[in-house]
């Protein structure tokens, strides 16, 4: 199913009811946005997602370091080459050093940038889902799946019958 | 099967609503005690600074010597820092489930360390507007920086290691932002914590992105903080100066540095925990497993004392001889043996289990062990360069009041920030803190229908070792 800009916000105290209201929703075909306060297991197993690809950009950031730190130390030797310490002017055991420094700090940076690009974050613009609770950071579970108006009813019914303790609707 | 419903860590949290409270209630209103102590702090600062103004007025001859206080105080910092990133990132690794109620604590200790440690190069160049060329930057002349210097691998090393710890502590902070956010009653303090919160709301995208983060976060702070003290060591290590050049110098200084971070993550959990009444999140476990790293780091960095003797007189050096004799006889004997009791000899007290459990005396062998290891850098550098290979070199160093005033300043950097951090920032990791909680679930004995099993008591079924330390 399409997801639809409208939809209902269950409030659920309990992860397993929660969980239970993500699974019969998916398996109605409803897309659902989850809210938690900490990252839980169930709800991702519930949710089936895929791997993150923050991966992807740690890895290229961490081989782009490699190449730039490499990169920096050999061209700014040989763009004034001076022997000091009775060493090769391209020193490489020395910039192994520097080439994993940088190594580090661009693989790190980049998983920022992957986390930043793929999360959505900072958040500009229209949230994933219209309707969110400030009880989600503390101890309440949050589902919220994406409906048309005509099938509201269907999904209160499921939340309620799920366990949901509250049921909030988009009125737009 | 009797299901768990406490913490075996934290019995006494109820639910996850009693971590956003009691995290949320460090952020209220401050007490007059606080505000005297970030008073001092800020005294200490200025008086730092007025101590700056006056070096670099009158010129570097106003210290007794550029390496001696100064660097001493850099590797101590930098140093501090390490125990911090173990807690955070290293833990976090191996999965000890133990470290999340006080990796916030020693995370914001990193930074805050890093941050102090990373003046003192500016301040021992005596010109420190000219810190930019240490820098790869382009020049009219075309002169870059000696990349086969050591230095050169420190400038990289610790801004790397400030740039990526202070990565590290602000993504882990952003779900507590927006928990904090939530939970903010005062309109500036909510506005705030929702710009900096970025929008955060826990959705299932976010949190499946921010867990793979945080995970190679971790995964690469790793290594980045068993090098950034390999690399200072180095610093000595690569030169020829006697009592420097060894090869031992990187785990050795590996091991002093989270000694020493180990020692000061104590001295600041035992009165924030008693001050703020976080009992229920410093528990006796934390204690004694952080008296055990503190055991096994001070043995450590006691063999490397040892080592360092033996290599001296098994090497036949003169030299080398001469440096390590005149460590524990000559003009600085007081430091060589603070260090050796303070870091080798006193937290061996450790082994025993009622004085890990005693937190004044902790208290007081993590304050020992904090001078100790300012001595430990002090030892390497002072005497070391104060006894070289001719006597003409040999210099008797004296702290003038320029490097005590500025080396006091740094403690009152260090805790200004820390202070602040605990009141404007979650001092407690409240999403991490609940992945170590049995989460609220309405049917408990669902899962366990198909496989009775003879009833447990609550603490038993999470191997933590939290009820055996109640048992003893």
């Amino acid at each position: 199913m399409k997801k639809s800009r409208t939809g209902v916000l269950g409030v659920f105290p309990h992860l397993d009811t929660a969980a239970d209201a993500i699974r019969r929703l998916r398996s109605e075909g409803y897309v659902v946005t989850t809210y938690s306060p900490t990252p839980r297991h169930e709800i991702e197993e519930a949710l089936e997602t895929p791997d993150s690809p923050v991966r992807i950009f740690t890895l290229t950031g961490a081989f782009t370091g490699t190449a730039a730190g490499a990169a920096l130390a050999i061209w700014t030797s040989i763009d004034w080459p001076l022997i000091a310490g009775g060493k090769e002017i391209v020193a490489l055991p020395a910039y192994s050093v520097i080439m994993f420094e940088v190594t580090i700090l661009l693989g790190a940076l980049s998983t920022v940038a992957g986390l930043f690009l793929a999360g959505r974050l900072p958040h500009i613009g229209p949230p994933e889902a219209p309707l969110y609770h400030p009880s989600f950071t503390g101890g309440n579970f949050g589902v919220f799946a994406h409906a048309p108006l005509d099938s509201y009813d269907a999904v209160q019914r499921i939340m309620q019958e799920s366990g949901s303790e509250e049921v909030l609707f988009d009125k737009r | 099967m009797e299901t768990v419903t406490r913490s075996a860590f934290h019995p006494d949290i109820v639910g996850y609503e009693d971590v956003n409270r009691d995290a949320n209630r460090l952020l209220t209103k401050p007490g007059k005690g606080y505000l005297a102590l970030l008073g001092m702090s800020v005294g200490l600062v200025l008086l730092a600074a007025f101590s700056l103004g006056y070096m670099v007025t009158f010129g570097l001859g106003t210290a007794g010597d550029n390496w001696a206080t100064y660097i001493t105080t850099f590797v101590f910092w930098v140093g501090i820092g390490h125990a911090g990133t173990l807690i955070s990132a290293i833990l976090y690794l191996f999965r000890a489930a133990w470290r999340q109620s006080i990796y916030r604590f020693a995370e914001a200790m990193t930074v805050f360390a890093v941050l102090t440690a990373a003046l003192f190069p500016l301040i021992h160049i005596g010109r420190p507007w000219f810190f930019y060329w240490l820098l790869p930057l382009p020049s009219q002349r075309h002169i870059w920086p000696d990349f086969r210097s050591p230095l050169l691998w420190d400038v990289f090393a610790v801004t790397t290691y400030l740039t990526v710890s202070s990565v590290f502590f602000f993504i882990g902070l952003i779900p507590d932002i927006a928990a904090a956010r939530d939970g903010a009653t005062v309109p500036w303090r909510k506005k705030t914590y929702a710009v900096l919160a970025l929008g955060w709301r826990g959705t299932d995208r976010e949190w499946r992105h921010f867990t793979r983060a945080y995970l190679f976060l971790a995964a690469l702070a790793t290594p980045l903080v068993l090098s950034v003290h390999s690399v200072v060591s180095w610093d000595f290590a690569v030169s020829i100066v006697p009592g420097w050049h060894t090869t031992i110098f990187a785990p050795y200084f590996v091991a002093g540095a989270i000694l020493s971070g180990v020692a000061m993550v104590v001295t600041l959990m035992v009165p924030v925990g008693k001050i703020f009444r976080l009992e229920k999140y410093f528990t006796k476990v934390h204690y004694d497993r952080l008296g055990k790293l503190l055991l096994l780091t001070s043995t450590i960095v006691g063999f490397a004392y040892g080592t360092e003797y033996f290599m001296a007189w098994y090497s036949g050096e003169l030299f080398e001889r001469g440096v390590f004799w005149d460590r524990v006889t000559g003009q600085y004997a007081y430091a060589g043996w603070c260090m050796i009791t303070f870091n080798a000899f006193v937290p061996q007290l450790l082994w025993m289990r009622k004085i890990r459990g005693n937190l004044n005396a902790f208290f007081i062998i993590s304050i020992l062990v904090n001078i100790g290891m300012w001595y430990e850098r002090f030892v390497i550098i002072t005497p070391s360069l104060a006894h070289s290979y001719e006597p003409w070199k040999w210099v008797n160093y004296h702290m003038t009041w320029v490097e005590a005033a500025i080396l006091l300043g740094s403690f009152g950097w260090f805790f200004m920030w820390f202070l602040l951090f605990l009141r404007f920032l979650p001092g407690l990791s409240i999403a991490e803190i609940k992945e170590v909680l049995p989460p609220p679930m309405k049917n408990r004995h669902a899962e366990h229908d198909h496989a009775p099993k003879p009833a447990a008591a609550p603490g038993e079924v999470l191997p933590t070792g939290y009820k055996e330390m109640e048992l003893r």
